[in-house]
């Protein structure tokens, strides 16, 4: 045989077959129950708002790598997982509108303006989310009561649709859904006016763990159901495309200071269960928090990442400014990263100061 | 003793590649027949190369030094057969770039005739420590697991560094390689005899048989072999690549890390390959050098796998031929094993002693996908065994940022491809470290230089100094002398003869003074 046609490249020849289309696949699967939960609790329009922002996401990823003259870049699937990671913090019945700028937000500036994936500084989702946040307060933080599928009042495939699509530009209509505060929100908004926690909860509105835990709460799209998330970022760590390090840290900066203020003065501040499976908490620590292009890469630094995150995460649901803190603490720690990574390298092999 | 309590301890990281033995591990050693040529390169070890000490024309036994070296970290070459020296010349060796390197070409004659000066030692198993090391320095032997450092170093311990144990490394941790298995299934007896040399040499009491569990033959054979030989004892380790490398392989079973920049014989244990041990044992007992091994033809890519005793020097080509040729389609053909072997582009390129395999590949078998950006999952960090952050080398290597990589410790990667292997972006990893590691090094030479003709220039202007501020002094005290002589003369009565003297002692003066 002809000795050029032999390939010629460098060592290892052999490689385990891991890929980041097949990583991004295993995320975007085991984040799938709860978008299904999401739909199955709040009707068919959450349907839609997952499409739309997921859609917005994979063509300003492909307009963008044309304008940048690279080769198409959908096929690793990340856009599409952003699209889908925002379309969960959002409110179901977020207007198109309001999809379309989020998704085009999270690829255009989040991501691609850095130079795409890998380059990115803050999670693409999450900065989306936070700039949604601060420029639509108002349209970002209704939350309508679940309608479940199947249930009395239950949409149509249309009726969802034209909910999202019936107002162009300001308040979704809601048709018979009533716009009513999160489980964090009547709590900051309850303790703020000198309530007690139980008063803040209990009564009329009727906080109870287990629906909160399952998911049939109101809150934004897939953030409500603790179980369904906890199941997801369980695969990824039996997967091990997530480590342990992340997650099960971000938890305990969060809990630890609950159950401490807790005891402290429990009439004040609400149990550590209540911290766990409200909000965005299990969801921003198995999904959001654990970006791998926006969090350490050393073992130890994605346990100072996690904790940070986690005890940010509290700082701002008890004392911050919004009732909500996961978005804020993971995009704040985002730019930690590099600091976090320069000073957590592991000892290398033969320079332990014992050996 | 502390160190045989054998609890294995886990190194850091390692991969678990497909092992693909299945190929070649059933087959029995054969002999090679006779090439038509050989090439034999001068430099087959890692330190400085042989001087050629035979001219074409010469006609040479079986076993003759051919390569000599004063050197001390080299190993002398020998002649693989007897035969004809045809040539010396500048041929291709087994690099990717298609390097070529000096070779001792011969033209056997078919006769195999042993030099009949080589002699073993009288009483081997009683002999000193030198009397051995120097049977095994003259016959060349080098390590054989695949590093070719010089044995007869690394049987000479630094004084006041005992070492306890010593490990044959039958690990074998590379995919499709059996020859080592083959080896120790085959000649285990010899293994075990080199290996009691070996400990002789170094004063050692107690030696580990390192063998991966998924060669049960081997280790079937060493645990035969050792029966009722006193301080021998065969481990049998989980299999994890890269546990065939020296550091791990001592971490592993003494729990203990090789000082960054140290020597194995820091932790009280050394460690030599089993195929060594038998060229060892050989050298030792019969003066044999190392002029054969045992190579491993495999891969889809090749008609009939086999494991193929050959002499040092055979092109690659002829390995191949004998083993039924390659299959249509072949994609790759690497030397060694496919995490740290090199790619061929020329079959004519000779076996040498770091040759333990030869793996032809089709398609499907290797890694053909683009590299794509880095997403820092931390695989690599998870993987790597020396516990570096190699995603963090390489971004520094690609961007040239060579003034931050001794701060990410490049130079202690030991280059075995776990992170590219295990990373889902395709990113040669290796390769861009290599680079790092090479532009690091030509950053420190260029350094070096400068300081060198710095300090040469600053020895210099000192020396120029000196001899101005010399001459100074010569001029001054000339000035004093012919002073004085004036005052003298002034002071004594007038002489006679004035006239020849006086024009005679200002003269220098004047001299120095138009120089200056």
């Amino acid at each position: 045989m002809s000795m050029t046609s032999l390939k010629i490249s460098s060592s290892p020849f052999v490689h385990d077959g891991t890929s980041i289309p097949a990583i991004m696949q295993a995320v975007i699967w085991s984040l799938l129950p709860a978008a299904a939960l999401g739909v199955m609790v709040f009707g068919w329009s959450a349907l839609f708002v997952m499409l739309i922002t997921t859609l917005a996401c994979v063509i300003t990823e492909r307009i963008l790598n044309a304008i940048r003259s690279r080769p198409s870049t959908i096929g690793d699937q990340s856009a599409a997982l952003t699209g889908l990671l925002l379309a969960m913090t959002m409110p179901s019945n977020s207007p198109w509108w309001l999809c379309v700028v989020g998704g085009v937000f999270a690829i255009l500036l989040g991501k691609q303006l850095y130079g795409g994936l890998g380059y990115n500084m803050f999670n693409p989702a999450l900065i989306a989310r936070v700039f949604l946040l601060i420029s639509f307060p108002v349209q970002m933080t209704t939350w309508p009561a679940p309608v479940p599928l199947l249930s009395e009042h239950a949409h149509t495939l249309s009726e969802g649709l034209a909910m999202i699509l019936s107002a162009p530009f300001g308040t979704p209509e809601l048709l018979d859904a009533l716009s009513t505060a999160t489980p964090l929100g009547q709590y900051r908004t309850e303790t703020g006016m000198g309530h007690t926690v139980r008063e803040a909860l209990g009564g009329n509105f009727g906080f109870d763990l287990f629906s909160a835990a399952t998911g049939l709460i109101k809150g934004s799209l897939g953030e409500t159901s603790a179980i369904l998330l906890t199941l997801g970022g369980i695969y990824l760590l039996r997967k091990r495309i997530i480590t342990w390090h992340i997650p099960i840290t971000m938890l305990l900066g969060c809990i630890v200071p609950a159950i401490i203020f807790w005891l402290i003065d429990p009439t004040k501040y609400p149990d550590p269960l209540f911290h766990l499976v409200t909000g965005g908490l299990i969801i921003g620590a198995f999904f959001m928090a654990t970006d791998m292009v926006t969090s350490p890469v050393t073992p130890m630094g994605q346990i100072i990442f996690g904790l940070g995150c986690g005890i940010l995460t509290y700082l701002i649901r008890t004392w911050g400014g919004y009732p909500e803190g996961v978005s804020f603490a993971i995009v704040i720690m985002n730019a930690t990263v590099p600091l976090i990574d320069q000073y957590s390298r592991p000892v290398t092999y033969g320079k332990k100061k014992s050996a | 003793m502390g160190i045989l309590n054998l609890a294995l301890k886990k190194f850091h990281g390692g991969v678990h590649p497909k092992e693909n033995k299945d190929l070649a591990k059933h087959c029995p050693i054969e002999e090679l027949p006779m090439p038509k040529r050989l090439y034999v390169p001068l430099q087959q070890h890692s330190g400085t190369a042989c001087e050629p000490c035979v001219k074409p024309g010469d006609k040479v036994f079986k076993g003759q030094l051919i390569g000599r070296t004063i050197a001390n970290v080299s190993s002398p070459v020998h002649a693989p057969t007897s035969g004809t020296i045809e040539a010396i010349l500048d041929h291709v060796v087994g690099h990717y770039s298609g390097l070529t390197d000096q070779c001792v070409v011969l033209l056997p004659d078919g006769n195999d005739q042993w030099d009949p000066s080589l002699k073993g030692l009288d009483n081997p198993f009683e002999a000193d420590s030198k009397a051995i090391r120097d049977k095994v320095r003259d016959a060349g032997v080098v390590g054989l697991g695949g590093a070719v450092y010089p044995t007869h170093i690394k049987l000479s311990p630094p004084r006041g560094k005992p070492v306890d144990v010593m490990l044959i490394n039958g690990v074998e941790c590379e995919p499709y390689i059996t020859n080592d298995t083959r080896i120790m299934e085959e000649r285990s007896r010899e293994i075990v005899e080199g290996a009691q040399l070996m400990m002789r040499a170094i004063q050692c009491s107690s030696c580990l048989i390192c063998i991966e569990a998924n060669k049960p033959g081997a280790i079937q054979a060493m645990e035969k072999a050792v029966e009722g030989v006193p301080n021998f004892r065969v481990v049998v380790l989980p299999v994890r690549y890269p546990q065939g490398a020296k550091n791990q392989l001592i971490e592993a079973i003494t729990h203990r890390q090789v000082p960054s920049g140290g020597r194995s014989t820091d932790t009280g244990a050394t460690v030599q390959n089993v195929a060594t041990s038998a060229a060892v044992r050989d050298a030792v007992l019969y003066g044999r050098p190392l002029i054969r091994r045992v190579v491993t033809v495999s891969g889809r890519g090749i008609v009939r796998p086999a494991n193929l005793d050959v002499p040092i020097g055979t092109p690659i080509q002829d390995l191949i031929d004998h083993c039924g040729g390659l299959k249509p389609g072949v994609q790759q053909i690497i030397m060694n094993g496919p995490m740290m072997g090199t790619a061929l582009h020329d079959l004519q390129s000779p076996v040498v002693k770091a040759t333990a395999a030869v793996l032809a590949f089709m398609p499907n078998e290797i890694h053909n996908e683009p590299e794509q950006p880095c997403i820092r999952c931390g695989n690599c960090l998870e993987v790597c065994p020396v516990e570096l952050t190699p995603c963090e080398i390489v971004w520094r290597a690609k961007h040239d940022l060579i003034d931050q990589l001794p701060e990410v410790h490049v130079k202690d990667c030991i280059e075995c491809g776990s992170c590219a292997y295990a990373c889902p972006a395709n990113i040669p990893l290796v390769h861009y470290i290599r680079y790092g590691k090479m532009a690091v090094a030509a950053k420190r030479n260029e350094k070096e230089k400068t300081e060198m003709t710095r300090l040469r220039n600053q020895a210099k202007l000192a020396r120029l100094e000196a001899e101005k501020a010399e001459k100074e002094r010569k001029k001054e005290e000339m000035r004093l002398a012919s002073e004085a002589r004036k005052k003298a003369a002034a002071a004594a009565p007038k002489p006679a003869a004035d006239a020849p003297a006086a024009p005679a002692a200002p003269a220098p003066t004047s001299t120095v003074e138009s120089h200056s």
